[in-house]
């Protein structure tokens, strides 16, 4: 895997999209994106913890035992979470309300662990960090598309600024109630895996 | 991986260490955020409470425009004002006493509408002064809804009556249904609606929303949410709990003669 940089950055945007090629990291991707403000502040959360951990885990992987290798990447990533939560709360504290429980859950989240066990182990810590940034981009990516639709048609704004009147809002916009259930962006995610996929074919799974 | 064999040791050793480094960073940065953290939740607390009375302005510092109110501690079954020194009310956790043996008392499941299973003894009030006489109070209630538990504010006039405003400051209900509660537009449908009857009885009710009914009624009906039942069936019981006879319906009864500024 001799990629430049640039690669690296680049190819997980779209080549080779965490969520959308590897399918990672589905479940914050269904939960905040009921909103445009809350899945920007997760996603800035997620490049930086899977950058960070991924420079961390990469500065010290010759000493770190094959045997507790997990244990290990977790601790690291875990520490980078609460981290940022906690500077979360204390300066964004709004924000830190409304995402309340899933800044924790970053922790669980695959695409930062994936990228730690299958990158950032056995790659110098300059290109883990940028694998990191990248992958969180692509994470970004898929999280602010899903957000678009859902935010626009189930509650009738963009980053809260209000495009469709809805009906609640004494306009005419009846909201599409299903899109702001975490449920519909299964629906969302899955529509785009078949567009990005259509686009391009290598991604397609072989039969 | 072609590497020598590792000692036995080295696992144990290596997450000593890291675990060690992780905790110190871990400790510190709680340690170090707290006094900014706990003044960002008393901002916000100060600031529902200012939205609750229609008093809050986005360009005026929140301590500035919480000059003209004074909290009190209230003794919810006697409906008195709690003199003690020991206690300070700017610290002092409402929450928690609930959940403490002395502090708080468990509700008879028969009694609870609200859903909260344990009461504080002590209730914080906030009386919005204007000049020298008092204007309104804003009282904190809660109860469940359809996925949690809602907390909020009520602002009364000083007739002990009449509602003014009303503000959610947490809940976790559906986002555009019951999440509607935290509309500010939803909101306004609270003022002026009657909390009790002439017969002094608790006649305050969120209904169905479009409901017909007849002025009178209308007095003391709030429109509920379209779309969300349960939540609006949930704040219809808080709002009976809170101001009937377990809730701030004693504290009224104390002041009643001559209204706040009694």
């Amino acid at each position: 895997m001799a990629e430049s940089n640039k690669e690296l950055l680049v190819r997980s945007v779209f080549k080779r999209n965490p969520i959308a090629l590897l399918v990672l990291g589905i479940c914050s991707a269904l939960a905040v994106t009921g909103q445009m403000s809350t899945a920007l502040v997760m996603s800035i959360c997620v490049t930086l913890v899977t950058a960070f951990s991924s420079l961390t885990i990469s500065i010290v992987r010759y000493q770190i035992p094959n045997t507790v290798r997990i244990g290990l990447q977790i601790l690291v990533i875990a520490t980078l979470v609460i981290l940022v939560d906690q500077i979360l709360q204390a300066f964004y504290y709004e924000l830190s309300k409304q995402l309340s429980i899933f800044v924790g859950l970053i922790i669980t989240n695959c695409i930062v662990m994936g990228r730690a066990e299958g990158f950032a182990m056995s790659n110098p810590p300059i290109p883990s960090f940028i694998d990191g940034i990248g992958n969180g981009l692509g994470y970004s990516f898929i999280l602010m598309s899903v957000a678009l639709v859902r935010e626009l048609f189930g509650s009738g704004s963009i980053f809260g600024y209000e495009i469709l009147a809805t009906v609640n809002n004494g306009g005419w916009y009846v909201p599409n109630g299903m899109l702001v259930l975490p449920a519909s962006g299964f629906f969302l995610i899955a529509l785009l895996i078949w567009l990005i996929r259509t686009y391009d074919p290598e991604q397609q799974e072989s039969q | 991986m072609a590497k020598a064999k590792e000692h036995p040791l080295k696992p144990f050793y290596s997450v000593l260490v890291l675990a060690f480094a992780c905790s110190a960073l871990v400790a510190a940065a709680a340690v170090g955020l707290k006094p900014y953290q706990d003044e960002n939740k008393s901002l916000d607390q100060k600031k529902n409470i200012l939205t609750a009375a229609g008093l809050f302005q986005q360009d005026v510092s929140v301590d500035e425009q919480f000059g003209t109110i004074e909290a009190r501690l209230v003794d919810l079954s006697s409906g008195n004002f709690v003199e003690d020194a020991n206690i300070d009310l700017t610290t002092y956790d409402q929450l928690g006493a609930a959940k403490d043996q002395d502090n708080g008392r468990e509700i008879d499941p028969a009694t609870d509408i609200a859903g909260i299973k344990r009461q504080e003894k002590y209730s914080l009030v906030y009386l919005v002064k204007d000049g020298d006489r008092f204007d309104q109070v804003v009282l904190p209630i809660r109860g469940k809804g359809l996925w949690s538990t809602m907390y909020g504010y009520v602002a009364i006039d000083a007739n002990l009556n009449t509602i003014r405003g009303v503000s959610f400051y947490e809940h976790g209900e559906t986002p555009g249904l019951g999440g509607e509660i935290a509309n500010p537009r939803w909101q306004k449908g609270w003022q002026d609606k009657d909390l009790y009857d002439q017969n002094n009885e608790l006649a305050v009710s969120v209904v169905k929303s479009g409901t017909q009914s007849s002025p009178e009624e209308q007095a003391h009906q709030i429109d509920g949410l379209s779309g969300a039942t349960i939540t609006t069936q949930g704040v219809d019981s808080m709002m009976q709990f809170w101001f009937g006879d377990h809730g701030f319906k004693p504290f009224f009864e104390q002041l009643k003669n001559g209204g706040l500024n009694g």
